[in-house]
């Protein structure tokens, strides 16, 4: 973005990886690299990768955080690459030049899944230029309506930055309009059969009059009530919806769209790190090391790699389960033939010679987010390969202990981190909750209990949104609650 | 200045604002001076997160691995910390006057002391073009145009004539060239229990760091007294334990002396700060400390502070035989301290004379 070209030794790397990169049939937007020193990383980290971002403390807290744990020597940033077309990546400057290749070769495996991916596939990819609109405009609210007010409205509407559509990724991040069905004309009496007026007691009974009277009010109320489908995308429907000023409306606009071009990386974390994994490893092992620098890239590649007891490493999961896949397609492990057998010796020894494997890998890059993915393709033999096991907090050590290592409950877990971005599914049922245009959330509970302190702190923010009380309905110990805050105060109810 | 370092300046200020904000509620945590190392103080900040809907997990999850070991493996991701504020004990000073809305102090004899130093804070209608002051000159000349009717808004044009040059001149600053003496009288008799010599330790902390911030230098003495009185350096001040009677003019006799000695009134700004539980020895005693006060140490103090510390079951009547007998002094600040949370009003009530 500086336009300073790369010094020569970097640039001819650059041209030797994406050579190699295309003959492994990687395809991107063009690549451009920066190099910049730790600074400026942590820096640009703090505004995930985009050189502009619009004022807010958050990230000048982030870059706190990142600097102090850069001087304690805690972690270093090796990379960072942004999905835009041109594809921007970050060279920490000072990098040994193996660790710059081996950085390269991950970005072109990242810049490939960027570009082929389903779900990045409505991603804006003039990103960069959309976000320093963004900055220039959240600047000019500051100016005019003073920082603390627009710092109030961002705080409030990055709290539910995630209330947004994870199917509509789809879709454009533009405002919907719904379609409204017009109202059907009110029906005297619904369900009455014509008969002649003897038989008419016994053709139409009144008791099923009544019924059919009350289901039609009934329906009548339903499509009455606003919206008439639970709503995921809540910051759209404020946006829409909230009486809001025109600034406050730019700014909730702002974060929706940030916040559906940032999905897609949330749900593909796995598959995304992975993938640029496989790939950085293919690239580096195969055609672009020499002997001196085996050593080196061994230490760096497992560095990356490497698991941490209780935690889970998306490089990890994912670039051993791309392998798996490969591995299966080219022996031919899949099929009913597959499945039917029982034979462990013939299991084990299973090859059909399909070498169907790096096809099927590029299928599975396109199609897939990481809860399909992981769906789709975690078998036990891998889970127990992999020794993946669920983990819980002990509770005198408060260190993460094994809890089990069975498959269903290891899948279950880790489709549950994975779904929605490990964030509850919240929705919203009623903009004129008891008739008083009250917010009403809903919080589909999966077995597992929201941080109340938190939600009241949420709830809170929406009432400067949506400026009147909102409510929440959700599930605490097993008996369903509704929270609520009226903006000065949180309020409680329990649901019979 | 970079978007990056405005952002940073913002949370900071936001941090700021967060602890003046809490610090009552810091005022009385000792934590707070055990991390005390190289004059920095670091407060802990919690909450400083963006709230949203998150599950309660309680450490449940999935890992890879043998499951054991502790993480003491640093990661690739940064681990989240609890921040920490790191001020100095000067920039604590100034947020507690923030908070407590302190007065500032204003030392004697300021104006017989000479005060060197000059900055341009000024503006004068003459000086050396170097320092003219564009846009003083050019609101005058916008000034004078408007008056005189000469300014066009649809040919905003603005001449700015010899007569409306500003320029930038210089100011005596008055700075605080005068010294300062505090002396901590504490009574270690055998009714001051641990606690209460911790509410006078948090306390005196305060009130150094706010009186220090307005002089150049500060002296402190230190005088325990029980039946006798001695003066000690801060660490036996604050450890020593003696039992027995308590004669408080012991103490004042002593404090007197000290301050004929060595910080005659004229050099020096005074302070005396006296915790007690409240109980002498005797009224004669009693009435004998307040003869001392009046006549012997008030002339010479900037301000004569008093505290009484109170533990379960003591009733000391000092507090109110000072009361009665100072009641329209400004010199004398009283105040009762039953418990830490009672610290901050009694600093307020100590140094709110603004003295």
């Amino acid at each position: 973005m500086r336009g300073i070209p790369l010094p020569l030794e970097l640039a001819r790397a650059q041209e030797r990886i994406e050579r190699i990169a295309s003959e492994f049939e990687l395809t991107f937007f063009p690549v451009v690299f920066e190099v910049v020193d730790y600074e400026q990383m942590n820096a640009l980290a703090a505004y995930a990768g985009f050189p502009t971002r619009y004022p807010h403390y958050r990230f000048g807290m982030e870059y706190l955080q990142l600097s102090k744990s850069y001087e304690y020597g805690l972690h270093k940033i090796y990379e960072m690459v942004i999905n835009n077309d041109p594809t921007y990546a970050y060279l920490l400057e000072g990098n040994a030049m193996l660790d710059q290749k081996l950085v390269m070769a991950h970005v072109y495996g990242h810049a490939d899944f960027f570009r082929n991916n389903m779900y990045f596939a409505h991603t804006n990819r003039r990103m960069v230029d959309a976000m320093a609109n963004h900055a220039t405009r959240v600047r000019r609210y500051q100016e005019r309506y003073g920082i603390e007010a627009v710092e109030k409205l961002i705080d409030a509407c990055l709290s539910i930055e995630d209330l947004i559509d994870p199917s509509a990724v789809f879709l454009p991040a533009a405002p919907r309009s719904e379609i409204v069905p017009p109202e059907p004309e009110p029906d005297e009496a619904p369900g009455r059969l014509p008969a002649k007026a003897y038989l008419d007691r016994y053709v139409n009974p009144p008791d099923y009059l009544e019924e059919q009277r009350k289901l039609v009010e009934e329906q009548r109320e339903r499509s009455r009530r606003f919206p008439a489908k639970p709503e995921r995308d809540v910051l759209g429907f404020l946006l829409n919806h909230a009486p809001l000023s025109n600034w406050e409306r730019d700014v909730v606009g702002i974060i929706r769209e940030e916040g559906y071009y940032f999905l897609p990386q949330r749900q593909t974390k796995v598959m995304n790190e992975g993938w640029a994994s496989y790939w950085h490893s293919k690239i580096m092992t195969t055609r672009v090391l020499n002997d001196a620098e085996i050593i080196d890239y061994a230490d760096h590649h497992s560095g990356t790699v490497a698991t941490q007891p209780g935690r889970l490493n998306p490089y990890k999961l994912g670039i051993e389960l791309f392998r798996d896949i490969e591995r299966r397609w080219d022996c031919g492990r899949f099929g009913p033939e597959w499945e039917a057998c029982e034979s462990m010796a013939a299991r084990a020894n299973w090859d059909r010679q399909l070498g169907l494997g790096r096809a099927k890998i590029f299928e599975v890059r396109r199609v897939h987010c990481d809860s399909t993915f992981l769906d789709a393709y975690l078998t036990p033999e891998f889970c127990e390969e992999q020794r993946l096991f669920v983990s819980s907090e002990d509770a005198k050590t408060k260190k993460p202990a094994v809890s089990t290592r069975s498959f269903d409950d290891v899948k279950q877990a880790l489709l549950f981190q994975m779904t929605n971005g490990g964030r509850p599914a919240i929705e919203l049922v009623d903009a004129n909750y008891a008739n008083r245009s009250e917010l009403l959330l809903r919080h589909r509970h999966a077995g597992v209990d929201l941080r109340m302190d938190w939600a009241r702190d949420v709830l809170q923010g929406l009432t400067l949104l949506w400026r009147r009380p909102v409510r929440l309905e959700t599930v605490r110990e097993g008996k369903p609650v509704r929270l609520g805050h009226d903006g000065t105060a949180a309020s409680e109810e329990s649901i019979e | 200045m970079s978007r990056m370092q405005s952002d940073l300046n913002r949370f900071r200020d936001i941090v700021r604002g967060r602890v003046r904000d809490e610090l009552r509620k810091h005022l009385g945590q000792q934590e707070l001076f055990g991390k005390r190392g190289r004059e920095i103080v670091s407060i802990p900040i919690p909450h400083l997160e963006l709230p949203h809907f998150a599950h309660d997990f309680g450490g449940r999850g999935v890992g890879q691995g043998d499951g054991d070991g502790d993480g003491a493996k640093a990661g690739k991701d940064p681990g989240r910390h609890i921040l920490e504020a790191e001020f100095t004990v000067e920039e604590l000073a100034q947020l507690l006057g923030e908070a407590l809305e302190l007065p500032r102090i204003r030392p004697k004899g300021r104006d017989d002391l000479d005060s060197r130093n000059w900055r341009y804070t000024g503006i004068s209608t003459t000086g050396p073009e170097s320092l003219r002051h564009g846009r003083r000159s050019y609101r005058r000349a916008l000034r004078r145009m408007i008056a005189s009717g000469a300014y066009d808004p649809k040919r905003p044009s603005i001449v700015i004539e010899r007569g409306d040059r500003r320029y930038r001149a210089p100011r005596p600053r008055h700075e605080p060239r005068a010294n300062a003496v505090i002396l901590y009288v504490m009574d270690v008799s055998g009714s001051m229990g641990a606690e209460q010599k911790e509410l006078v330790r948090i306390e005196t902390f305060w009130l150094d760091a706010w009186i220090s911030r307005h002089y150049e230098g500060t002296r402190t003495v230190y005088i325990v007294h029980d039946a006798v009185a001695k003066e000690v350096d801060r660490d036996t001040f604050f450890r020593i334990r003696e039992s027995g009677g308590t004669v408080i003019s012991s103490a004042y006799e002593l404090a007197i002396r000290i301050l004929a000695d060595r910080f005659p009134a004229e050099d020096w700004n005074l302070y005396m700060f006296h915790f007690s539980d409240g109980e002498n020895y005797s009224r004669q005693d009693t009435e004998k400390c307040m003869q001392f006060l009046d006549k012997r140490l008030l002339p010479s103090l900037n301000l004569f502070g008093y505290g009484q510390v109170e533990s379960y079951g003591t009733s000391g009547d000092f507090y109110e035989a000072l009361d009665k007998h100072f009641q329209s002094e400004e010199r004398v600040a009283l105040s009762r301290i039953p418990d830490r949370d009672a610290i901050a009003d009694s600093i307020k009530a100590l140094l709110g004379r603004g003295r």
